[in-house]
């Protein structure tokens, strides 16, 4: 177990290590003048000399990278091209919106993928079953943006339940106001990923199905729902456990589009901002958090999984 | 199998029958739009804005009095350059990472596959986003944004494929026969992992017209003036408390379009799959 999480966590480190070699050159990769793209056509000498400088653009690029990648593991991510504020700050105070907003998104999506799942999996081959299966491929391929539209439609605009729009300027100090602001974006991400996890929920649950130890359970004089939940249950969250780390990065990106939509002050909404505004120091710490996150969590699924499948310890 | 055999099993699976029928309804839409929609897409014309659906705006109009259906019968030429171009990109790049990943040297082969798995952490839309920071709004940012993006997907599976016919039989024969690793590429190799790459390509175009819809919606992707229905959402957008109903048809378009290619790619892998029984299921994929 130590040895396999040595060797996760190596590749973890090289995997971050690529990655921000990745984002830093595909930010550098324009031939010409950063600075003066990033300073747009009106600016003058003295603000293009702020911003090379400001990048360190006179250094060769290893350099360049040493200098961000050093910064980044004392925690200064630089500053802002245009507030002139630190990023990490920025980025923290944007966090309070994009967290809780992914947590509930996660929520909803198991809400609604696990028993779904399940149901239409024991459902199988009934018209239950594949009334689930038919809506579950028709959700997942609706474009977040639009799902928020509809249900802005239904629950802001026809009921009144929810605001249409926007998060209080008093944030979590006004805790009832920021939840009710959160919950329409977050059912609007956790439907559109929850119905892509029902399929998974609903092929683990096949195969549990199909499990001798199941049907020798259910043979044993337990119902086929006894069996299911007391020896299928364990065995399938393995895998739905292993696809929700996987929509970590799903979550993300509806949370990106998401929050432009509810005008939401997240971070997803601060990067798009970010990038019409070519503030690249920000944009490329931001891109790190975010890709450095999703292959963090990609690690402690993998650790997890080792945890608490026995069959793996063994294995290994 | 002969290629007529698995466009009947193809034809045969409902899924596969559906997908087919979309993907001939898009790309005849995206046609016929390059020289004729009801009226000009563009032609703005006050007197008749916000027009609910009826005749002669069978879906009604926008907040200029541009002509919904028209609108989005031009935005399907874009979902459709988009999603070639997208496949196009993600074929090419895929096939030689999983090429360069199976055949060469044990030590390239192992870092590419350790370069793979990093990448795939990598969703397309902060590829898409990190684009756009230098190169600006455009559709082609999109379209390498999910070139890219999906390319590794494609290696991902084409790889152990490529392992797998690598050592069977026949390629050994055609290499003791004397073919060059090449040749041995074109006239084996590839024409092996077709099946496996097919499928992956019809996920992809999936992916890329999601991509399109949410990039320039955001701004990222088409230009005020190309026709897209990401960017024709974001319009109707601002209207939406008073005008709800225009919305409904852009993202129908979306939603028609990549439930077609999902199930087409899903009927693809059953049908050209003869070790799965019709009664089997297949593990659904992660797409992100």
């Amino acid at each position: 177990m130590t040895r396999y999480a040595l060797t996760r966590l190596a590749l973890l480190v090289v995997g971050l290590f690529v990655a921000s070699v990745l984002i830093f050159l595909t930010l550098r990769v324009l031939p010409g003048d950063v600075a003066q793209l990033i300073a747009g056509t009106n600016s003058t000498p003295a603000q293009v000399a702020a911003i090379r400088d400001e990048l360190n653009l006179g250094a060769p690029l290893p350099v360049q990278y040493a200098d961000w990648i050093g910064g980044v593991l004392r925690g200064d991510f630089g500053t802002s091209l245009i507030t002139g504020s630190p990023v990490l700050g920025e980025l923290a105070q944007k966090a309070q919106v994009t967290i809780p907003l992914g947590l509930m998104a996660m929520t909803v999506a198991l809400v609604i993928a696990v028993p779904l799942g399940v149901l239409s999996a024991m459902l199988r081959g009934r018209v239950g079953g594949t009334a689930i299966n038919v809506s579950s491929q028709a959700v997942a391929a609706v474009p977040v943006v639009w799902a928020g539209m509809m249900l802005v439609v239904v629950f802001a605009v026809w009921l009144g339940w929810l605001p249409a729009q926007g998060f209080p300027r008093a944030g979590w100090n006004q805790p009832g106001y920021a939840l009710r602001a959160l919950l329409l974006p977050a059912i609007t991400i956790g439907v559109v990923e929850g119905a892509m996890l029902l399929r998974f929920v609903r092929s683990a649950t096949l195969q549990a199905i199909g499990q001798d130890f199941v049907r020798t359970a259910a043979a044993k004089g337990l119902t086929r729902t006894q069996a299911l939940i007391r020896h299928g249950l364990p065995n399938m969250a393995l895998s739905v456990i292993t696809v929700l780390g996987l929509q970590v990065a799903g979550i993300i990106v509806g949370a990106v589009v998401i929050e432009q939509l509810f005008s939401l002050p997240g971070i997803g909404r601060m990067l798009v901002a970010d990038v019409g505004n070519r503030d690249l120091i920000k944009v490329q710490g931001e891109l790190l958090v975010l890709t450095g996150f999703v292959l963090v969590v990609g690690f402690v699924v993998d650790l997890f999984h080792r945890v608490i499948d026995p069959r793996q310890r063994e294995a290994a | 199998m002969s290629r007529g055999a698995w466009l009947r099993r193809l034809w045969r699976l409902s899924t596969g029958r559906f997908g087919i029928i979309v993907v001939i309804v898009i790309a005849a839409t995206a046609a016929v739009s390059l020289f004729w929609t009801p009226f000009d897409p563009q032609h703005v014309d006050i007197a008749s804005r916000w027009r609910g659906p009826g005749w002669p705006h069978v879906l009604g109009t926008d907040g200029s009095g541009r002509d919904i259906l028209s609108l989005i019968m031009s935005g399907a030429r874009t979902t459709v350059f988009v999603a070639i171009g997208s496949a196009v990109i993600a074929g090419v790049f895929g096939i030689a990472l999983a090429s360069l990943g199976a055949l060469t040297a044990r030590w390239v082969r192992e870092s590419i596959a350790v370069f793979v798995d990093i990448l795939i952490a990598f969703p397309v839309l902060l590829i898409a986003l990190m684009i756009s920071a230098i190169f600006g709004r455009s559709l082609w940012v999109v379209i390498w944004a999910v070139g890219i993006g999906f390319s590794v997907n494609i290696a991902r599976v084409a790889r152990p494929e490529l392992r797998r016919v690598l050592h069977s039989d026949f390629v050994l024969a055609a290499r003791a026969s004397g073919l060059t690793p090449a040749q041995n590429l074109y006239r084996h190799l590839l024409p092996n992992i077709a099946p496996v790459f097919i499928v992956q390509l019809s996920w992809g175009m999936a992916v890329a017209v999601l991509a399109e819809a949410g990039l320039s919606y955001l701004g990222v992707g088409a230009s005020v003036t190309e026709p897209s229905w990401g960017l024709l959402l974001a319009e109707l957008q601002q209207f939406l408390t008073v005008h709800p109903l225009s919305v409904l048809w852009p993202g129908l378009a979306i939603t028609f379009t990549v439930l077609g290619l999902n199930l087409l790619g899903d009927a693809l892998r059953e049908a050209t799959d003869p070790t799965l029984s019709r009664h089997e299921e297949h593990e659904p994929v992660v797409v992100a």
